[in-house]
């Protein structure tokens, strides 16, 4: 039995402690809102907060955020969080969607970390993640009106 | 502009009294149900196969199409609610259900969304469906006020009575309107009129989509669901031989361990379970027939191949002669790899079969292709075959398969465990993106052999274009009218309609066949076409010491659309004006690129910053884009955006390599995509335009690469013929 704070609730989980978070998440807890895309880690479209940093789900075994706070995209309330989902609508950001999880949750990690990030500072935070519709000039600009919008 | 209904002629009246009939209503995660509304009629005006009315006034537009990330679903919705006047912010949007009588694809005879071509077949259809329920919806605010139609107008879903003062919403009206006539007859907006076309409305899935809300086939959860991995043959054309499932079954969660016909499948409770068992499972394939060749070793033949006559699929004059003669010729060859569309969401799809029924979720291009080939797998009719479309996490072309090789093999699992299980099976089949980038049908590995000649004065006048790959229409249903005289069109398009005035043009083509499975990936042909044409022609400006721009203009006389785009990105990139100079230690260049497809024009200007070990970055992409009407401008933005990452994470990065049968890629570290820091900035201008309206999914894609190569030969003198780039080649001497 695996106990964590899962989106501020505490949780029970009864799985083999191997499983990656991601798949406790997404099978186990219904969260479906963070998705397999690689399994390696090299996409990021799993993206979670675990005790407020950035993570890759889908190799982190569920066994190691025993204790700790996980916050899924469903689950995503902070201001910052507000923030960046409110200039991702306005900015239209998303085509397929299916990365943009796991990028709105590296976005939040980077602003909540850095108020006002260069462009460097975007590349070296959203350099993990992948998107193949190439929404890549959308995300930077949609980080930069988060930004402005928390003043 | 009156309504011109040729598109519907005689199933008119059909297509405007179809009613929906759809009951969905399926449960997914405990306490999460997704439910359509019933579009019965005393609770909402179904109008017609494509507009329902609630009672709350919500428009729901009925989607024949995929949305796959090209923001169709929203242009779709733009024409509807633009001819009823609907307030954008009560309409929404649902999938509909496979019903090729009702929801065909009107240039593709199928359900389908592909060829960029949803805006060009569905523009009127979608906007007589609106004027349609719009109609009726004033029939009966006239009958109810018994004032006359023609004082009537809508604003934002409300019917008003000017004279009167009266108004009434749409969901008011609803109810009422289902007792109207269906209209015979609609007329459409003069664009004048247009209040909704033109705007950058905002997308219909932006909010679901920046919550992690939207559903994808991935997601589904449906009672007594299992989830299915596969085990494909190591290479292609092995079969399996036998397995031990002892070890897999032993795995706590795993259900069954079955043979389908492409491999094994592990079924087990949740993704985790099948994947240790299909981990723990041991094994033997049949490689007696397999392919056992090597990706370089076939460019090498593809390569002499393009040195001997082809199939003729274009001859202007006598290329051969006017070579012969010319002042100076040039040559270059071109070689393109396989490339996989690898899209975010690995390939999935859910099945669940009782005996009498099939029910597929699943985000296709090809709903109803899908269902015929389902049908004829479990002996069912085509209507027996329910298919749910999803949001797809991409595509690119890989979810439109003629052979439906994934959505089969998932059928295939679920009627394997069913045989097992009273006719009964609800399955999850999940490929990990090992076996998304492995399973084949990639766009097809091309080489492009290019002969040019220049009269005295630097002027094109002879080219000569071979070009040699498999074909991707061969052996698929789409044969027939894709393949004429043993042309494939689909391989010498964007060559064999070369826009340029040369007087002597010829373009052959070669399709060797191969193991490898092959299938079109977004912008098809043009992929290659556009880079062997634009680099090539670049190669006979310089040669000619002409201007790639000044070149181009003098060529494309009489092409006003390709004119018209070109002189665009001219202007807006500063074509005239030099490129602020490059720092110490960095090469600077600017490059373009005119290309059509779909239908649509698009120009690009790269610019380029080259370091002296060669590795270079884009800075800046300025784009012109001619697509007729332009419906939405920011997402045909965003397609451009778009467009230019994915052609350019190819032209940097992409390819599939084989050795001894082997595909050498199987994840994002071996078949590295374009990221963040990789992209440049992209400027993109629309041409105003009354043209019919084209599609802006593909045509973006295959111009970045050639504009790109032509900067980096601006910058650097190296010429680069081959995808992905080396840039080992421009390293500063």
């Amino acid at each position: 039995m695996i106990r964590f704070t899962l989106n501020g609730k505490p949780v029970q989980l009864d799985v083999a402690p191997d499983t990656p978070l991601l798949w406790a998440l997404r099978d186990g807890q219904g969260l479906t809102g963070s998705k397999y895309g690689c399994g390696q880690a090299l996409c990021g479209a799993c993206t979670v907060h675990l005790n407020g940093q950035p993570v890759r789900s889908c190799v982190l075994p569920v066994s190691a955020v025993a204790g700790a706070s996980v916050t899924t995209i469903e689950g995503l309330a902070s201001r910052v969080g507000q923030a960046v989902q409110a200039a991702w609508q306005k900015l239209d950001v998303a085509q397929c969607g299916f990365c943009q999880s796991g990028q709105v949750m590296a976005a939040t990690a980077l602003l909540t970390s850095n108020s006002k990030p260069s462009d460097t500072d975007i590349d070296t935070a959203m350099g993990g993640l992948i998107c193949r519709c190439g929404t890549y000039v959308r995300i930077r600009a949609a980080i930069h009106e988060a930004a402005r919008m928390l003043g | 502009m009156s309504a011109h209904i040729e598109n519907i002629q005689s199933g008119r009246r059909d297509f405007l009294k179809t009613g929906l009939g759809l009951s969905l209503a399926v449960c997914f995660a405990p306490g999460r149900v997704l439910a359509a509304p019933q579009g019965s009629h005393d609770e909402a005006l179904v109008a017609n196969a494509f507009v329902t009315v609630g009672r709350n006034g919500v428009v729901t537009v009925m989607m024949k199409h995929l949305e796959m990330g090209q923001g169709t679903h929203t242009g779709m919705a733009t024409l509807v609610a633009e001819e009823m006047d609907a307030d954008w912010a009560r309409v929404r949007v649902q999938s509909a259900p496979a019903d090729v009588a009702k929801y065909k694809n009107l240039k593709m005879g199928i359900q389908a969304t592909g060829g960029s071509n949803a805006m060009a077949e569905a523009f009127l259809q979608m906007r007589q469906a609106g004027a349609a329920a719009r109609a009726m919806l004033l029939a009966a605010a006239a009958r109810q006020w018994n004032v006359p139609l023609a004082s009537l107008t809508v604003h934002k879903s409300q019917v008003i009575h000017k004279a009167s003062g009266r108004n009434s919403d749409f969901g008011e009206l609803a109810s009422l309107a289902v007792r109207e006539v269906v209209p015979e007859q609609v007329s459409l907006k003069t664009p004048a009129q247009f209040n909704l076309i033109g705007k950058p409305l905002s997308r219909k899935d932006g909010l679901d989509k920046s919550r992690g809300r939207a559903l994808y086939t991935q997601d589904v959860r449906l009672p007594e669901m299992l989830t299915a991995v596969v085990v494909h043959p190591p290479r292609f054309g092995a079969r399996l031989q036998s397995f031990d499932a002892a070890r897999a079954l032993a795995v706590k969660g795993v259900v069954d361990v079955l043979a389908i016909p492409n491999g094994v499948a592990v079924l087990g409770h949740d993704f985790w379970s099948a994947k240790k068992g299909r981990d723990a499972l041991t094994v033997a394939w049949d490689e007696g027939q397999a392919f056992r060749g090597s990706s370089e070793e076939m460019l090498s033949g593809y390569r002499e191949l393009a040195r001997t006559q082809g199939m003729s699929a274009r001859r202007d004059g006598d290329g051969e002669q006017a070579l012969a003669g010319a002042a100076t010729r040039i040559e270059a060859g071109y070689d393109f790899p396989y490339l996989a569309h690898a899209s975010m969401e690995p390939l999935d799809c859910v099945v669940r079969l009782t005996p009498e029924s099939c029910e597929i979720w699943n985000g296709t291009q090809f709903q109803t292709r899908d269902q015929a080939v389902l049908a004829k797998l479990l002996a069912l009719k085509p209507e027996q075959v329910k298919i749910n479309t999803l949001y797809a996490g991409g595509s690119f072309g890989r979810r439109a398969n003629p052979h439906s090789d994934y959505v089969l093999e998932a059928a295939h699992i679920a009627q394997a465990y069913a045989a097992k299980h009273q006719g009964r099976a609800t399955v999850k089949m999940l490929w990990t993106r090992e076996d998304d980038m492995r399973a084949g049908y990639y766009r097809p590995m091309f080489h492009h052999r290019l002969q040019g000649g220049l009269d005295a004065a630097g002027r094109p006048v002879a080219w000569s274009q071979t070009i040699v790959g498999q074909s991707i229409m061969k052996g698929t249903v789409f044969e027939s009218f894709a393949v004429r005289n043993g042309i494939d069109h689909s391989s010498v398009e964007g060559a064999a309609n070369l826009p340029y005035r040369i007087p002597h043009i010829q373009v052959q083509l070669h399709s060797p066949t191969q193991a490898v499975p092959v299938q079109w990936w977004r912008s098809v042909g043009s992929t290659h076409s556009a880079y062997a044409v634009e680099s090539f022609l670049d190669e006979l400006a310089h040669q000619g010491g002409q201007d790639p721009v000044a070149l181009r203009r003098e060529l494309l006389k009489g092409h006003p659309r390709h004119l018209g785009v070109l002189e665009l990105v001219a202007q807006k990139s500063g074509w005239d004006k030099p490129l602020p100079p490059a720092k110490a230690g960095e090469r600077r260049g600017r490059g373009v690129a005119v290309h059509e497809s779909f239908n649509s024009y698009v120009a690009q200007v790269a610019e380029v910053t080259v370091r002296d070990d060669g590795s270079f970055h884009v800075d800046r992409v300025v784009c012109a884009v001619d697509c007729g009407l332009a419906i939405n401008p920011d997402v045909i933005r965003a397609q451009m955006e778009g467009g230019i990452a994915f052609g350019l994470s190819a032209a940097l990065h992409g390819a599939v390599t084989l050795q001894d049968g082997q595909v050498d890629q199987g994840n994002f570290d071996t078949y590295p995509v374009l990221r963040m820091p990789e992209m440049p900035r992209v400027e993109v201008h629309i041409v105003p335009s009354a043209e019919a309206p084209t599609g802006v999914g593909e045509p973006g894609t295959p111009v970045i690469a050639p504009a790109v190569a032509n900067a980096l030969f601006a910058a650097t003198g190296q010429r680069l013929r081959r995808l992905p780039f080396d840039v080992k080649a421009l390293r500063r001497a």
